[in-house]
């Protein structure tokens, strides 16, 4: 018999609110089956399970908080959830509770502020497209308002939902989540900081000479190949892609690479890339561009906030031109890439003007040493000048 | 299609992308990227639903010319064809 859990979606999260099940009692499941949501600081997440079997039944009932760990549905001819879990996180060693995992909300910058729209379920929001209602008439019966599945479904036969009041997006709660990971971060790790400019000639004239014959929904950004450089280059950087426990340090299983996606209306998650080494430049610019569309729509999985190795944080095209990152307990490494920008550049012993970008790295003292930090800064720049190879 | 349906359009396009902001009260000659909030993703999103309702291509090296809500309009309907 095995349990589903109420997961840990980042080292700042200890309990959450189940919000609604999409499976029933008797229900087969299988692996990457979305069997419930949950609200968390960041917003509605579908929770997946990792396990195959039959749900036997639920042990929590909607609208209850519980802590990280609690199960909250028995799963009949599954193997124990632990070490299932274990296996596919990766994550250092996860006896119940879950340990504390990775990212979903990053250091840098400050939420937006001043904007409210009701929070709905995943679920509930294909529901609401596939029967064409407009979420901004329904009122929903879930906690804080979230508009539910079954308040969609109510909609579409015609009845009225269960009156509450909307909830606005609880800035101050993901304020609070963010300041307690950051302060863990700035009272445990000894923090290094290492800084180059990395010239981007050859990686924007192939991106624009790539992009010139494709439609815009097969273009590719920039960040696809920052993403891909510091992803190939983790593969002989090994001690930057891991956690670090009280066992010390544990790399990573693979390179799932926290991406900080900004939220419009508030905040930041930073949701993993799996195995972004072993993706093409194209696979990789696909799931980025879905993964920021479901990171807007509150539409996450709990497998994709769980287990970032590394965070990469990308401060696009019109902001500063370099990000002293915060490292996500309990990961070890945060490589920042800020603005690109146009600068008087030696080429051959002459000035001329090229456009660069300048990468940061912060490291964990406890894992590494500057000297590994800069050779592989040293390792995305060369990646980035042979773009066709990326 | 005329010039105020692409205008029309336009604008319910940067109203997804930036469900919170009322796109309709836009400075006509305002930046886009910086009215709106929006980054190199939803730019890219917005040139892709553009180029599939319309039917056109948008080139990346006609990005500039989407700067603001006047000028992209009045790219979009030369890109058209449309009389004015």
């Amino acid at each position: 018999m095995g349990e589903f859990r109420m997961p840990s979606l980042g080292a700042d999260m200890d309990a959450g609110t189940l919000v609604e099940w999409l499976k029933r009692p008797g229900d087969r499941v299988k692996r990457g089956d979305i069997v419930a949501v949950v609200e968390t600081q960041k917003g509605a997440i579908e929770v997946d399970i990792f396990e195959e079997g039959v749900i036997e039944r639920w042990l929590v009932e909607p609208g209850t908080t519980v802590p990280v760990g609690t199960p909250l549905a028995l799963i009949a001819g599954a193997q124990p959830a632990a070490a299932v879990a274990e296996a596919e996180v990766a994550a250092p060693a996860a006896p119940t509770p879950a340990p504390a995992a990775p990212p979903t909300v990053s250091p840098v910058p400050e939420p937006r502020t001043g904007m409210s729209r009701p929070r709905v379920s995943p679920a509930a929001r294909r529901l609401a497209a596939e029967r064409g209602i407009s979420l901004d008439q329904l009122i929903g019966s879930g906690p804080g308002g979230t508009i539910l599945h079954a308040d969609v479904e109510r909609a579409a036969a015609g009845a009225a939902p269960r009156p509450t009041t909307a909830k606005r997006l609880d800035l101050a709660e993901m304020r609070r989540a963010i300041a307690a990971a950051m302060a863990r971060s700035k009272r445990e790790i000894p923090h290094y900081y290492l800084s180059t400019t990395i010239e981007l000639t050859r990686s924007l004239a192939w991106l624009e000479e790539t992009n010139s014959t494709r439609p815009p929904a097969q273009r590719l950004l920039l960040a696809a190949l920052l993403l891909k450089a510091v992803a190939s280059a983790l593969g002989e950087a090994r001690e930057f892609n891991g956690f670090f426990t009280a066992e010390g340090f544990q790399p990573g299983a693979g390179i799932h690479i926290g991406t900080a996606i900004a939220i419009r209306g508030g905040g930041l998650v930073a949701p993993a890339i799996r195995d972004a080494d072993k993706l093409t430049l194209n696979e990789l610019m696909a799931q980025l561009r879905d993964l920021v569309a479901r990171a807007r729509s509150g539409a996450l999985r709990s497998s994709e906030l769980s287990d970032p190795t590394i965070t990469v944080t990308n401060l696009g095209e019109r902001s500063v031109e370099t990000v002293f990152g915060v490292i996500y307990p309990p990961q070890v490494a945060l490589v920042g890439f800020g603005m690109p920008v146009e600068r008087p550049w030696a080429v051959a012993g002459k000035i001329a003007t090229r456009r660069v970008i300048t990468a940061t790295l912060a490291a964990d003292h406890r894992a590494s040493d500057g000297h590994r930090g800069a050779l592989f800064l040293a390792d995305i720049d060369h990646r980035l000048q042979g773009p066709e190879t990326l | 299609m005329t010039r105020d349906d692409v205008a029309a359009m336009l604008i319910d396009e940067l109203g997804r992308i930036a469900p919170e902001t009322d796109a309709s009260r836009l400075d006509p000659n305002a930046e886009l990227r910086d009215e709106l909030d929006i980054d190199s993703m939803d730019f890219l999103n917005l040139v892709t639903a553009l180029a599939e309702r319309l039917m056109i291509e948008i080139a990346e090296t006609d990005y500039p010319k989407l700067a603001t809500l006047s000028h992209a309009v009045d790219y979009l309907v030369q890109r058209l064809g449309v009389a004015v």
